[in-house]
């Protein structure tokens, strides 16, 4: 028993540092944010040795979701969620696609995993120049054309206006029921063949109540802001997506290679023997089995996506709405504008966006152990 | 394991001391034969001056040129160039606030004069009063009172002007607008004559740049709309953004954009003026260190390769921007930093870096002789023109009002709703409080 304790009072010992590091350095940085952002901390007068803040509870907050002048940072969150969609989307499946190219272990595969994977080793602000004079307006992709005897594309892939899928935010609360409502019925249509009393029980029924709901009464529901303004996904973050895509593909495809490769042979052979074609193989046997390597491949990019900085501000600076994101916002807003508080308050809001992805999957890793 | 670590522990001692005595008699040695070699002068060691400015590439000679002139008169100190690169000094302001916050603060740094000093760093009380440095050495004579004005408050002179740009100007190529058969336009009405002509014959009537340009584009239109008069009302506070006037401005604003090129935020201001001399575009409004881009990188000569007028609207005005150099409380070698704000004030010192930054001399005796045919002009139009500050470049307002002002003309340019940006403006300036 004493013996016990002794090992307990050295392994707390040992963890003391690093409780208290991170204790001071994040956490209890994470706590002054907060309470900057419910300050007034900003204008003239804030950089002054004792800057003068008063608590002014969540106006910031409400500022930037209902005010005039929050209309870029609305406009950046919405373009942040696309953002980070198209990226899951792009950077997972080119990546499993390329993993399972190499998977079939074609000559030189070693060669071409290091071409596919180097891309993550350059620096975004090294990458984000590339790119940017390859997406230039009169200059590399668009020319490309040109050397197939065709015209050049003229659309500008970092400040083209355009935008599509647009909504008014006034209607944000219907919109968000109808993303749920969608989310529930693709789920239940998914765990239909499983299990149908319960898909059709837990999300079907429930998905399309409150997609009819949304739809029927939505007049009803509080409108987000009082005028009419319309966000919607800039085709000028196109550029932005191919960028990283370009440079996250390989990572992900690393992560599916190894996991790939973790699948043991005999497996496979089974598999084929049971008359598995090769498609049948991996969509069937192999993927399902990933399903923690696809968790955290999408749990990491997220919240990648939803940090996102350097790139943005090398391929396009600031001030492009077109392209912008909260994270670009809050440094302007912090660094440029000198107001702290909202900063503060963007910086806060991203943070609970990025825990929003990250802590249900910590939630279930943690049961999963204490299952075991 | 414990011997492992105390062995370990005694050739690390071991090694600082060896290293600790081996090092300081060799700096000695070191001292002792530059002494010996270079009886003239010898850099004293902590006698530093670090300069903060955000002046590399292009205007990196202008500022090389200031620092042999301090050279010459301090040769005992060490100068520290720190610059931080990024035009209008987007990164430099940044890093600056970190180490003021933090602080360090460096002995003078450069900032546009006017409110964005005034906004930041004045009201912040971080800068010293520069009025008796102003009256020791007489600029207050030399420097237009007008001037001294707008970059002082009625507590006192916060820093000193190295140079005066225009930002109100708009550049054209003569040969160029002579075979398309139109004039350098007067008002904006002028210009809405000729431009649907020059779009006919494919040509850019405007050429624009990303966005800060328009911002810079917003406030030659504005002036031209409200006029000099409501222009200093509006930044007194005595004018509302929103009233008929303000959004007479954005409407006129909004006009003029139908005439610019499409693909304007993905160029540079470069690259906008490049498109007026290759011809593909009539005009360019851009502050006169266009002047310095084409004499100098391009080597057009002044007048006879490219013209300029003052913007639609604007003559006799003269919306000037000027950069200066501060003194920050805390200054680590104070002394030094009063020298080298009297070298920047001095005629020399003035006359030595305005013609190779391509801006003009903010004092009144400057030796025009040294300066190109565009400054000569902008220095005669400067001592008679009604001189109003510049909103993209710091001097009207202050940096509060500047970011969210950022913020509305990207919505401006999407949504072109005269109505809503102005009433953004004026939340914006009660919340940063203009001409409180």
């Amino acid at each position: 028993m004493r013996e016990a304790s002794r090992d307990r009072l050295k392994a707390f010992l040992t963890l003391l540092p690093s409780i208290i590091l991170i204790g001071v350095f994040v956490y209890g940085f994470i706590g002054e944010t907060i309470w900057t952002s419910l300050t007034d901390w900003g204008g003239s007068g804030a950089l002054s040795l004792t800057p003068e803040k008063n608590f002014i509870g969540l106006a910031n907050y409400v500022e930037l979701f209902t005010g005039v002048l929050g209309g870029g940072f609305r406009q950046d969150l919405v373009n942040a969620v696309y953002y980070s969609v198209m990226l899951l989307v792009g950077a997972v499946g080119l990546g499993m696609f390329i993993a399972i190219l190499l998977d079939q272990k074609p000559k030189g595969e070693d060669v071409l995993r290091t071409i596919f994977l180097y891309p993550m080793s350059l620096s975004f602000i090294v990458s984000g120049t590339i790119w940017r004079w390859l997406l230039a307006p009169q200059g590399g992709l668009n020319v490309l054309p040109k050397y197939a005897g065709m015209e050049p594309l003229d659309f500008q892939w970092l400040s083209s206006t355009a935008a599509i899928l647009e909504f008014n935010w006034q209607n944000l609360f219907q919109i968000l029921l109808y993303v749920a409502a969608f989310l529930l019925i693709l789920t239940g249509l998914w765990l239909l063949k499983k299990d149908s009393g319960m898909a059709v029980k837990r999300w079907l029924v429930p998905g399309i109540a409150v997609g009819a709901g949304a739809w029927l009464f939505g007049d009803l529901l509080p409108e987000a802001l009082f005028m009419e303004e319309t966000h919607g996904f800039n085709l000028a973050t196109m550029g932005i997506i191919m960028a990283t895509v370009w440079q996250y593909s390989g990572y992900t495809m690393a992560l599916y290679l190894a996991g790939f490769n973790g699948i043991s042979q005999d497996l496979r052979d089974a598999a084929m023997l049971d008359g598995a074609s090769e498609v049948g193989y991996y969509r069937h046997v192999a993927i399902p089995m990933l399903k923690p390597i696809t968790i955290s491949a999408v749990i990491i990019l997220s919240h990648i996506s939803l940090k996102m900085f350097d790139l943005i501000f090398a391929m396009t600076g600031p001030d492009n709405a077109e392209t912008g994101h909260p994270a670009l916002n809050m440094y302007l807003t912090t660094f440029r504008a000198n107001n702290f508080a909202q900063g503060a308050a963007i910086a806060i809001v991203l943070f609970l966006v990025a825990a929003m992805f990250i802590v249900p999957y910590l939630v279930s890793q943690y049961r999963q152990r204490g299952r075991r | 394991m414990k011997k492992a670590l105390a062995r370990i522990f005694i050739v690390t001692i071991a090694m600082l001391v060896m290293f600790g005595c081996g090092e300081a008699p060799k700096k000695e040695e070191a001292a002792k034969t530059s002494e010996a070699e270079a009886p003239v002068v010898v850099v004293e060691k902590g006698n530093d001056l670090e300069i903060f400015s955000w002046w590399a590439g292009d205007e990196g000679p202008a500022l090389e040129a200031l620092i042999d002139l301090y050279k010459k008169a301090n040769p005992t100190v060490n100068v520290i160039n720190a610059t931080v690169t990024g035009g209008s000094g987007v990164n430099a302001k940044a890093v600056l606030k970190t180490r003021m916050l933090g602080g360090e603060p460096p002995d003078s740094f450069q900032v546009h004069s006017g409110q964005e000093l005034i906004g930041t760093w004045v009201k912040a009380d971080r800068m010293e009063d520069l009025t008796p440095l102003f009256e020791e050495q007489g600029w207050m004579n030399v420097f237009p009172e007008g001037l001294v004005k707008l970059i002082g408050t009625d507590q006192g002179i916060w820093s000193v002007p190295v140079n005066i740009h225009r930002s109100n100007v708009m550049w054209y190529i003569p040969a160029n607008l002579e075979k398309w058969g139109v004039e350098v336009p007067k008002t904006w009405d002028d210009f809405f004559a000729i431009a649907p002509k020059l779009k006919a014959a494919g040509v850019t009537p405007l050429a624009l740049a990303q966005n800060w340009t328009s911002n810079h584009l917003w406030e030659s239109v504005a002036l031209a709309a409200v006029g000099a008069d409501n222009w200093d009302a509006m930044w007194a506070g005595k004018l509302k953004f929103d009233s008929p006037e303000g959004v007479k401005a954005w409407e006129l604003f909004g006009k003029v954009l139908e005439y610019t090129n499409a693909d304007a935020s993905s160029l540079s201001w470069q690259q906008a003026t490049d498109m007026v001399i290759d011809g593909r575009a009539a005009f360019n409004i851009m502050g006169d260190w266009a002047a310095g881009y084409m004499f100098t990188t391009k080597k057009m000569a002044p007048g006879k390769d490219f013209g300029w007028a003052a913007s639609p609207g604007t003559s006799g005005e003269f919306l000037f921007l000027a950069d200066s150099f501060g003194l920050p409380k805390g200054s680590p070698h104070r002394d030094n930093a009063i020298a080298w704000l009297k070298v920047l004030g001095s005629k020399e010192g003035s006359d030595a870096f305005n013609p190779i930054k391509g801006s003009i001399s903010a004092r009144t005796d400057s030796d025009l002789s040294k300066y190109n045919d565009y400054l000569k002009s902008a220095a005669t139009d400067f001592g008679k023109d009604r001189v109003v500050g510049s909103l993209a470049h710091g001097v009207a307002a202050n940096e509060t009002f500047m970011g969210g002002f950022a913020s509305v003309m990207e919505m401006f340019l999407k949504t072109k709703n005269a109505d809503a940006a102005s009433k953004a403006c004026q939340q914006l300036a009660d919340k940063s409080r203009i001409g409180m």
